[in-house]
């Protein structure tokens, strides 16, 4: 393996096809009738469990719903599920994370210990917890899906924080005699986060896969909605019969997250290679 | 020994904290909980008499002071107590119990799978010619990413339906595990191969699998006899971590096959409100997890001789 940095990345074709499925998501998610012209809820019940063909790609339901159609207009919340997860996992592992870095001492060593303790407790089984705390619906995916993978990004921004706090630049602001809120703002705070909008990125895509995996077991967001993963709840009810119906909307969850994987590798690449 | 000690304590206090939070999670259930309690068991949505509720209040012991119960919580756990469920009236040990060993044997055999898939697609492709190594990594980095719903149900469809080699219901029999077990070992066994593959690759650079190769010794030989050895040691660490991964796949994989296991239980537990029983069983899986870890770092010491003397 060569040790010599390359000094650009050059963008490959992979990264190319990743960044256009996840524009044509976000574009399905803003304006889905841009992609389709039929309504998710168009009934036609002589073309019900019909296989995938030209006039339907994913083939129908059982009440002859257009499964791709489907697909298109559940987009919009599963993306949404998706970002709100993240962005609650986020939230609270920047306010953990970076209070224990700053902070240091007792805190520190308190809230290191709690989320070695939280690493015991699988993604899937503290959401679980959650669901059944508060009853299934989007809010509590939303919240269970963030709180069940927050303990990871936690770490991580702790250790960031951590770095950036004992580097030069940060000694030299406070020798310039700026006030700590202002270092906090203006260098500390931006130079921790640059590395973490890759990894950001990467969560976006596991919060949807471990969204839909609750709406599989039945406690996420309810059918008939064509969210992924009621789509997926909806559709395992046929798997020995009409497998199209869960395995293809699985499909595009797996092409979302591998997309969003590769973009965030690559992104992850770029910022190493900037910081060099 | 004497090194153990200390981690051992660790692990302890470890799990203490875990039982503290599925305690204080329980409290966090909306409304008051014998209404809830009451609510559930009789499938209705309603105030209850005042007696009714005391009843149960006394029966859940929800009438002593909180800090009593909490302390009562977690001297139960020592005693192999996880407090009552609250629709079916009986121990949640008793609930999750025969449960238990099914999702066992199902975790243990998904890791040895994954193990084997992972280490045979490294041995075979690191650094063999132009295009294997690629192959390798693409395979890799593809089984990692397959969300453990969809890979059951491929192999339910493929392996099940269309070519009927599996029962689509398995139960806990041999002919209905395997479906169940790749279902798991697929996505652990390309985070697995990536790591042996990163530490394969260094390996093979380093002077002693030189020193091996100028003794005359085979390609093969080396790869199986020197490399292999150091590229397994963070795939142990990493089988530490998976173990939280792999329980979290169960619970679908359980699901998908109607196989007996705490999956099962878990998802009707979760649809009931039943929070006593979920807790219960998120706190047993963190047990597993915890002691898993500490035999993984017990077991570093005995693969890798430099930690026996630091």
């Amino acid at each position: 393996m060569s040790t010599i940095a390359p000094t650009s990345v050059a963008v490959r074709p992979g990264t190319v096809v990743a960044g256009a499925f996840v524009a044509l998501v976000v574009v399905a998610a803003v304006a889905p009738q841009l992609l389709t012209s039929g309504t998710p809820t168009q009934i036609d019940l002589r073309n019900a469990l019909a296989t995938p063909s030209w006039s339907h790609p994913f083939g129908t339901d059982e009440a002859g719903r257009d499964l791709l159609t489907r697909v298109i207009h559940g987009t919009g919340l599963s993306l949404g599920i998706g970002l709100g997860a993240t962005g609650v996992s986020m939230a609270l592992a920047i306010v953990l994370g970076a209070v224990a870095a700053l902070v240091g001492g007792v805190v520190d060593t308190v809230v290191t210990r709690i989320l070695e303790v939280t690493f015991a407790f699988p993604s899937l089984l503290a959401a679980l917890l959650i669901v059944a705390v508060y009853g299934p619906s989007v809010t509590t995916s939303i919240v269970a899906v963030g709180i069940g993978s927050m303990p990871g990004y936690a770490r991580m921004v702790r250790g960031q924080v951590l770095a950036v706090k004992q580097s030069g630049y940060i000694e030299s602001a406070h020798a310039l005699g700026h006030s700590p809120w202002t270092v906090f703002r203006r260098h500390l705070l931006p130079n921790a986060m640059r590395p973490l909008v890759a990894v950001v990125t990467l969560g976006i895509g596991q919060s949807i896969v471990w969204a839909s995996s609750l709406a599989f077991l039945g406690l996420g967001v309810p059918p008939p909605s064509p969210e992924w993963g009621a789509l997926l709840d909806a559709g395992r009810n046929y798997i020995t019969t009409s497998w199209w119906l869960a395995i293809l909307p699985g499909l595009v969850i797996v092409a979302f997250a591998i997309a969003v994987t590769a973009l965030g590798r690559s992104l992850q690449q770029r910022l190493e290679g900037a910081a060099r | 020994m004497r090194a153990a000690l200390p981690k051992l304590a660790s692990a302890v206090l470890v799990l203490v904290v875990a039982a503290s939070i599925t305690f204080f999670v329980q409290l966090l259930l909306p409304g008051d909980r014998a209404t809830v309690i009451l609510n559930l068991q009789n499938g209705r949505d309603q105030e209850w008499p005042a007696a009714e509720v005391a009843a149960v209040n006394t029966r859940f012991g929800f009438d002593r002071p909180l800090a009593v119960q909490y302390l009562d919580y977690l001297a139960g756990l020592f005693r192999g107590d996880l407090g009552d469920s609250y629709t079916e009236f009986r121990p949640v040990t008793e609930v999750i119990g025969a449960q238990l060993w099914p999702s066992v044997v199902l975790t243990v055999g998904a890791l040895i799978v994954a193990w084997v898939i992972a280490v045979t697609v490294t041995v075979l492709t690191v650094r063999r010619g132009r295009f294997l190594p690629g192959l390798g990594s693409s395979f890799e980095a593809f089984t990692a990413s397959l969300p453990h719903y969809w890979v059951g149900m491929l192999l339910l469809v493929a392996f099940a339906v269309q070519i009927p080699i599996f029962p689509v219901i398995g139960g806990d029999g041999l002919a209905g595990t395997v479906l169940p077990v790749l279902t798991l070992a697929i996505p652990l066994s390309g985070f697995l191969g990536q790591v042996l593959r990163d530490e394969f690759d260094k390996v093979l650079d380093q002077p002693f699998i030189t020193t091996a190769r100028t003794r005359g010794m085979g390609d093969t030989a080396v790869r199986l006899r020197h490399a292999l050895r150091h590229a397994v040691l963070p795939g142990i660490t990493l089988s530490g971590w998976a173990l939280g991964a792999l329980v979290s796949g169960s619970v679908i994989a359980e699901n998908i096959y109607g196989r007996p296991g705490i999956g099962q239980v878990l998802v009707s537990a979760v649809n009931n409100r039943d929070v006593p029983t979920v807790a219960g069983i998120v706190l047993v899986v963190a047990a597993i997890y915890v002691i898993a870890n500490l035999l993984v770092d017990l077991a570093y010491a005995v693969v890798d001789p430099r930690l026996r003397t630091s």
